[in-house]
Parts: C-alpha cells; structure tokens; sequence
C-alpha cells in the first residue's frame, strides 16, 4: 500500500476547511479544492487563524505552524489534486454531487489515491458506485468542528477491499483521530442516535413542555452532557437539521426522523443558529467555534 | 430562601440518602413536601401553603391533584430529582407545573431547591417530562442497534462520548444502572404514548425477565 503523502480536501465549508487543518497539523501536505474561489479564502483565513492562537496556547510550535501553513495549497482546479494520495471529500450532502465528484477524481488522481467520503448520511456503497474504484472508497465520518474533535466514524462499502479499510484506518490515525468501525448505515452511529433526538427536542419545545434553556439545563446537569441539544442544534444550523431530516426519513421513513413543522418554521424565518445570530438562543458573534 | 416541611412517606427516589436539601426542613415551614413512593396518596390541598410539592415517579401530577379542561392548576406542583435506574440521583430537579399553577408557587420552590444545591428545570405535567421523555428512545434505539451490529458495544459508548461529550455511552450507562429499570421507565412511557420508540427494546425485555426470576441483569 502507498504511503500517503499529500492529502486532498474537497469542499472549503466549515467541515472541509476543519478537516484540511486536521491534515496539514499532522505534517500532510494539503491541497483544499473548492469551486468558489472565496469559500477556499475564507478556509485559509480561518486556517491561519486557528493556527495562530494553537500557537499562542502552546499546543503547536511556530516552526511547525510555518510548516503546515507552507505545505498548505488552495485551488479552484480538480486538476491540482493529480498528486494526492488519498482524497477526502466533505462538499454537498447530496449523491449526485459526490458521485460525480468521485468520478471525475478517478480520471485525475493516480490508480493507487484512495477516496473517503465524509458524508453523514448518504450510503459509501452508493457514492462509490460507478466511480470506476469503489474498492478504493471508505467512510470517514469526521465531526463537527473537525479541528477540534478527535472521532472520526469509518465504515467500508460493499466493494471497498479490506486493504484498502486497513490503510485509511491507520491514515485516520496518523491523522491524530479516534477511528471507530461502525457499518454503512444512515447516519453511522452518532447522527442515526443524534438527528431523531434533537427533532424530539424540538418537538418537546413545539408542544410547550418545557423552554429550550430548561431542556438544556436538564440535560446538561441531569446527563452530564458537555452540551445541551438547543445549543448544538444552533451550532450545527437548524437548515443543516432540515437538511439531515430530509435525507435520514428519506431512507428510514422514521417519523422521529421528519423535520418538525417548528424547525421549518424558524428556518423560514431566517434563525438558522449561531451563523445567522439567532436560533433557540441568540448571538453576537460568528467566529470560527474553536479559533 | 422560604422555609419547608418534608413529609416522609419513605423510599424517595430523589432523595434516598443524607441532603442538605432533607437537613433544611423545619415544622411548620410555607412549602411543604411530599416525599417518597407514597407521596401522592398522602397529598392534601392546603391554600395556606406558598406551595406544595409532590415528589412524582413515572406518573403525571394530574394523577394527583385530578385534572380538567386544561384548567387545572393551584399551589400543588410535582417534583422528581432526575436519575437513571440505581444510578445516584443527579442535581437536577424537574419541577412539574400544570396550566394554571400559581407563580408564586413556582418561584418559591425554585428558591427552596436551588437553596439546597439543585438545579431546576420547569416543565409540564408531560409524562416523562424532560429527560425521561428525551432519553429513553435514544436507550431503546442504542438497545435495538447493538442487537443488528451497527458497532460493538464498546465503540457504540466512545463513539457518543467522543463524538457528544457525553461522560457515558447508552450501554454502559444502562447496565450501571440496571437494565430492567430501563425496562419499568420505558414501558409506563410506552402506555402513555404508544408510539414504537418507548417500547421496551428486546434487551431490555431480557433484563427484566432476569430481575423478575432473582438472577440480576
């Protein structure tokens, strides 16, 4: 198996940009591809940033930041990813986009580039179909921010090669992530428990049981949970809850799944969580969470 | 802080050992509390009282107090210190109002609980009210998903502690605590709701045939 060497990232969103400083911080060289030239400006900024205050709290030398910053390329052209050694994509959750993407991939990388998906709720057997390597696809789940949280969710197609598994398990942990083996199923194991809770949260807000702010506090001191489901679903975007709703009942048509008329409701008007300022709490900043 | 009264109808669930909040009660005090297993039975409406409060299992206040056209509501609110099976009570007091309780019975409670170290949440008279209403289909769900082998055990726990900063996955959560509690909590649920998530998940069902023959979970 081919050591990885450089590392492409595809998708310049908030996971794309925290998975490609994920990469660049563990001494990969990086290429951030995205079509929209200021999306991969605003990732850089954020990078530098982030890496900035990493070097300000001690956890990375500047040496090492000057490193990662200078191994770090951006680009708007598929072309520039002809010398990664695997891919990793986190562009729009939908199918069509990722198979077309991994497709024109295939045409562009080297026979042995291996492709991760970090979809969270598509199918890896359904995005890896028809790219013409679907043996050469995994799951890598990576979580939201990825600069910051360790676990990565990884689960094999049904053509991936178990070589192939092995190899992007230990790229995972050369990363400085925590692979977990979970199956190609909807939402793996953290958004198949996560996205029909926090619809049942909302829905609990919507029958007036009880304000968000209690809900979190009961959760947070009665569970002991880091977080409470109203701020995570501010975090998150109510409109990527939409999102996630619409594609998990798609597939389980699990009433627990289908986007509660409230969460509609406050994604029509414009309270999408913590990047438009307002959800179930409000907000007066919108930096990058982490930096 | 208002000043309280406990009446002890033994085996609270909230508080089953030595607490500040037991060791502030005095006679005669404004709110007075009713604790333990047979804390409804023993209730009695008192217009004299800042407030009255219950201490509730799996059932709805309006159990207690009867309940009709939405209208219901008076100086009497239920409680439950939140905990899972035999885990140890949390800090975390669910405070259960109906429509038209009085105000000045739920900021007098608040005062007293929080004066003892707790944390209130307020909430409807809702079965389960927040937490058991929240958690128990995630329970049953991660129950269900260990059976189909999803993950093992093990990575199903890192991967929500990892992934949620939960300080505990769902199973060893619910085999610390007692599976076949799991089971009882669900199952009242399940009768209210009839919907499949409270249903008692198949792992569950096993633990409490198990309690019931005297050979643990």
């Amino acid at each position: 198996m081919t050591e990885i060497r450089t590392v492409g990232v595809c998708g310049a969103g908030t996971m794309g940009a925290g998975i490609a400083i994920v990469a660049a911080r563990a001494g990969y060289a990086v290429v951030l591809y995205d079509t929209n030239a200021d999306s991969l400006e605003r990732a850089a900024t954020q990078t530098e940033g982030f890496f900035a205050k990493s070097v300000e709290r001690g956890k990375m030398t500047e040496a090492d930041r000057d490193a990662a910053l200078a191994a770090y390329t951006r680009t708007t052209k598929l072309d520039d990813l002809a010398a990664c050694d695997a891919v990793i994509e986190a562009v729009f959750e939908n199918l069509e986009v990722k198979r077309g993407l991994l497709a024109a991939l295939h045409k562009v990388c080297p026979e042995h580039t291996i492709f991760a998906s970090n979809t969270s709720t598509l199918s890896i057997t359904e995005i890896a179909g028809g790219c013409g390597r679907e043996d050469r696809v995994v799951g890598m789940h990576f979580c939201l921010p990825a600069q910051l949280m360790k676990l990565v969710e990884m689960s094999s197609g049904l053509n991936t090669s178990e070589a192939v598994f092995a190899a992007a398990w230990a790229f995972c942990e050369a990363l400085g992530q925590r692979p977990v083996k979970t199956k190609d199923a909807p939402g793996f194991i953290l958004n198949y428990f996560l996205v029909p809770f926090n619809n049942d949260v909302i829905r609990l807000i919507e029958a007036g049981v009880a304000e968000p702010a209690d809900i979190d506090k009961a959760i947070k001191v009665g569970m002991g949970y880091k977080m409470g489901p109203c701020e995570l679903l501010d975090l998150v975007g109510l409109d990527t809850q939409v999102l996630l709703c619409e594609a998990f009942h798609g597939v389980t048509s699990d009433p627990r799944c289908a986007a509660p008329p409230l969460l509609k409701r406050m994604v029509a008007a414009g309270h999408l969580g913590r990047k438009s300022g307002r959800g179930f709490f409000t907000y007066d900043r919108n930096a990058m969470y982490g930096a | 802080m208002p000043s309280y009264s406990i009446v002890d109808t033994g085996n609270s669930r909230s508080f089953p050992v030595d607490h500040p909040f037991l060791a502030g009660a005095e006679d005669g005090g404004a709110v007075l509390v009713y604790l333990g297993i047979g804390a409804g039975d023993a209730w009695r409406a008192d217009g004299s009282k800042t407030a009255i409060l219950v201490e509730l299992g799996t059932g709805c206040l309006g159990a207690v107090t009867g309940e009709s056209r939405g209208e219901e509501g008076s100086n009497t609110l239920g409680f439950a210190r939140f905990r899972v099976g035999d885990g140890a009570p949390s800090d975390l007091v669910e405070l259960v109002r109906q429509p038209h309780s009085d105000a000045a019975a739920i900021a007098a409670a608040t005062l007293m609980l929080e004066g003892a170290g707790l944390e209130v949440s307020l909430c409807t008279d809702a079965a389960g009210r927040i937490l058991d209403r929240l958690l128990r289909p995630y329970f049953n769900e991660a129950l269900a998903k260990l059976d189909e082998g999803l993950a093992t055990a093990d990575d199903m726990d890192l991967t929500l502690k990892l992934g949620l900063g939960y300080p505990e996955g769902p199973i060893e959560l619910l085999e610390r605590t007692g599976l076949h509690h799991h089971h009882d909590v669900t199952k009242a649920l399940f009768e209210t709701y009839g919907t499949r998530h409270y249903a008692p998940a198949r792992r569950a069902v096993v633990a409490k045939q198990r309690a019931a023959r005297g050979s643990g979970t």
